[in-house]
């Protein structure tokens, strides 16, 4: 399956930029012609990786954000990219409710929420270089 | 970001405007803690008539805003929740400690 469009963009691992970042995700994939529904699940689970990438890849410290956007006829692959910290277990990561920063009230919740999101969810890291998190989704062919 | 205060009773409505997300949080997070000292606060609601996104950074403030309540031996609860905001609140298991309401009158007199 060939790629019909891309879009790569790279911002700073700020949280000014979470907003940005999920409505230039939205409004590429807003090409396809997705229900509201499946733009906003789109947002919430861009919106999850860059949190993530923001508060526990660069721990608030300066870096970038990497975003590419692969759209295909009727689905989007989205990987969202730091060259942070990385992820010592990843399983344990992605378990619901586990949070390495409680003290920051975070809920442990964003993976559970990336992958209820969205249709399937990998996670690529090595410690001390970095983590990609790729988010898959088809959309429902409606009105062709 | 905003959000707005009133009270009914021993009640405080915190009523959100905007987009929920951890960009927002450290701000929303202090302007309730904020008032719920200052108040003679019992319980709390969240309306959420005016929220147009929240993200798993929206259960943290909700279930740490929970938590001072519940020093207080208060109740909290959330209103005019819509369809994206109810599924992250549903799958986080929040809604066991803190109910969803249609509405602030009905919120209002289960809390009582």
């Amino acid at each position: 399956m060939e790629p019909i469009n891309e879009v790569k963009v790279e911002f700073l691992a700020k949280s000014s930029n979470e907003a940005f970042a999920r409505v230039v995700a939205a409004a590429f994939v807003s090409q396809l012609d997705p229900t509201l529904e499946e733009l906003a699940d789109v947002k919430t689970a861009v919106s999850e990786a860059v949190t993530n990438a923001i508060i526990h890849g660069y721990e608030n410290k300066p870096g970038y954000v990497k975003m590419i956007c692969l759209l295909y006829d009727n689905a989007v692959e989205i990987s969202v990219i730091d060259e942070g910290k990385g992820i010592e277990d990843i399983e344990l990561a992605r378990q619901p409710l586990y949070t390495s920063k409680p003290e920051m009230e975070r809920s442990g919740m964003g993976f559970t929420v990336m992958e209820s999101f969205m249709d399937r969810v990998e996670v690529f890291s090595e410690v001390g270089k970095g983590t990609t998190v790729k988010l898959f989704k088809a959309f429902k062919q409606h009105g062709k | 970001m905003q959000v707005k205060f009133s009270n009914k009773g021993t009640t405080l409505i915190v009523k959100v405007f905007g987009e929920l997300d951890h960009h927002s949080t450290e701000y929303i997070k202090q302007k309730i803690d904020g008032e719920l000292i200052k108040s003679r606060t019992k319980n709390l609601v969240f309306d959420f008539s005016n929220v147009t996104f929240m993200d798993s950074s929206g259960i943290g403030v909700i279930m740490g805003r929970f938590k001072n309540i519940q020093k207080l031996n208060g109740k909290a609860a959330i209103v005019n929740v819509n369809g994206q905001v109810k599924r992250i609140l549903e799958m986080s298991g929040i809604l066991k400690l803190i109910p969803v309401y249609d509405n602030l009158e009905i919120a209002i007199n289960n809390l009582m």
